[in-house]
């Protein structure tokens, strides 16, 4: 079709406009990605100095002398695991009734909603929640409710991500397994659970890299512990905690092992979310 | 077909059916001939699907949705309150328009149905997989690769398997909801080939949106409109002489 110089024109000015929101969006993906490769420079290039082989096999020093982080790395991944223990089954089980069994009932509705703020909730807030629920009545800061205050953090992620995983499973599929006369629960676990698996990883996966980096609600309820421990009702140290603590310190060595302990834990963070996609992605 | 040698396998009585307080299905009465084909068919959301979906009670999945009347397998009617739904469904099979294999292997889509049933041996199970294969016709294309994936099938591989699954646990109807929809035409005339071996042995009914098909593999044919039951009766008949002017309408092309 021949076009007519207005129709030219017009196309001119739109492909113009295009370019230029072209452009804008390039620029806001560099300004974004810049500050995330200026945070992973500084992270790297300090942290690296800091990482040894002491690093996982002593304790942290007192000032003014050298160390590890052994401590702190055993407490995190002991509350960590513990947490995922606790929040897994109470937010597969959870996301699993909303799905399969109350979906369109009302209490369904008032439990997503609440789940809503849970998955919002400011974390300092969760940490005051069982420093008053289990510090202030035993008196003692301990691992315990630190693992407790990270799987509130856990619940709702998990529930989530079960809830929209298993919604993805398509109705035929269900149906197909009730025209064989399984009943609910083996139609459940034996099948919907089956083609949902990788995505319900995922958000487990998701849920342990959100919880790896929170410090708020461990400052209230496991605290911190120079030492090594590995007695659950006692104070325990938590790498997001011990950076804290030793990077507002004047100490050089502590703030060595602080850029350290950081760069740890992004790392852990972005395998765990990088796997997570993988995961996800592959079985699409 | 001599009328003295058919039997009603299912009888449908008087059923009325309800999405909510909407009237889906307006006193539908029909038999299902055992070991006979019955095809269901008529424009989108004339109640067909619907129909089939009652005789399996599979709308009970779902709140809102009930059925009235009376629904007979072999003289008992299978609407009462206090039915075993997972034995019905046990006993009245269902193919459905998408192949829904089970995300686990070729052999477990097969022996995980006849497990909820029966204990059996390793090697008693080994058979009623082959036996299952071997009657949904796909015997030789996965007998070196049982333990794959069921998803790894092809299409209309996939619709065997699940026809394949519904035999295995032996029941004594099979509904097929649109089953070639999603095949193309060498894999349907696959599946309209098992149709006709499976007949042998069950009763069968079919919705289906194509009238080819429906005069190719049924006996019996019931033409739906509007959730009503315009016409029933030998698909020979319905096809040439139809009885009512809207199935005539609807069979030539006219409207639907």
């Amino acid at each position: 079709m021949a076009l007519t110089e207005a129709q030219l024109a017009k196309y001119r000015r739109r492909a113009r406009g295009g370019r230029i929101r072209m452009a804008l969006s390039l620029g806001a993906t560099l300004v974004g990605l810049t500050a995330l490769a200026l945070i992973l420079g500084a992270l790297v290039s300090k942290g690296i100095a800091g990482l040894n082989l002491a690093v996982f096999t002593e304790t942290t020093p007192p000032p003014g002398s050298t160390g590890g982080l052994l401590n702190p790395i055993v407490g995190s991944v002991l509350m960590t695991l513990i947490a995922v223990a606790i929040g897994t089954p109470l937010g597969i089980l959870a996301g699993t009734w909303l799905a399969e069994y109350g979906a369109h009932s009302k209490l369904a509705g008032v439990i997503r909603f609440i789940n809503d703020i849970l998955l919002s909730a400011p974390s300092i807030v969760i940490g005051l929640f069982i420093y008053e629920l289990m510090v202030r009545p035993v008196g003692r800061f301990s691992a315990l409710a630190g693992a407790v205050a990270l799987s509130v953090i856990v619940i709702p992620v998990v529930l989530r991500t079960t809830e929209d995983m298993l919604r993805l499973v398509p109705t035929q599929l269900r149906e197909a397994a009730f025209a064989l006369g399984m009943p609910r629960s083996l139609v459940i676990r034996r099948v919907v659970y089956k083609a949902a698996s990788t995505g319900m990883v995922t958000g487990v996966l998701l849920a342990v890299a959100r919880i790896s980096g929170e410090t708020a609600p461990l400052l209230f309820t496991a605290l911190n512990n120079q030492f090594f421990n590995a007695d659950l009702t006692q104070p325990t140290a938590s790498l997001p905690v011990v950076i804290f603590q030793f990077a507002m310190s004047p100490y050089k060595q502590w703030q060595d092992l602080a850029w350290a302990g950081a760069l740890l834990i992004t790392f852990t963070v972005l395998a765990l979310s990088v796997f997570a996609r993988a995961l996800s992605s592959r079985t699409k | 077909m001599p009328a003295t040698e058919r039997r009603e396998k299912v009888s449908v009585r008087d059923l009325r059916f309800f999405y909510g307080d909407n009237l889906a299905l307006k006193n539908i009465s029909l038999p299902l001939y055992e070991k006979h084909i019955t095809a269901f068919i008529g424009p989108s959301g004339c109640g067909k699907s619907t129909l089939l979906r009652v005789l399996n009670r599979m709308y009970d999945l779902y709140p809102r949705q009930r059925a009235e009347g009376e629904v007979l397998l072999d003289g008992e009617n299978i609407l009462t309150p206090g039915q075993d739904l997972n034995l019905l469904r046990a006993k009245i099979g269902m193919v459905f328009q998408k192949p829904t294999p089970f995300p686990m292997s070729i052999y477990d889509n097969i022996a995980f149905g006849i497990r909820l049933y029966e204990d059996i041996p390793k090697s008693e199970m080994d058979g009623r997989v082959e036996e299952a294969l071997r009657g949904a016709a796909l015997w030789n294309e996965v007998k070196d690769k049982l333990g794959a994936s069921g998803l790894s099938l092809s299409g209309g591989q996939q619709q065997r398997l699940c026809i394949a699954r519904s035999v295995a646990i032996r029941p004594e109807v099979i509904l097929f909801d649109e089953p070639c929809s999603a095949l193309d035409p060498i894999s349907t005339a696959k599946i309209e080939e098992l149709m006709d071996e499976l007949k042998e042995e069950y009763t069968i009914a079919i919705v289906t949106h194509s009238m080819q098909q429906a005069a190719r593999v049924s006996e019996y044919t019931a033409f739906m409109y509007l959730g009503e039951l315009i016409e029933f009766g030998e698909t020979s008949k319905i096809f040439t002489t139809p009885a009512d002017q809207r199935t005539q309408d609807y069979i030539t092309g006219r409207f639907g």
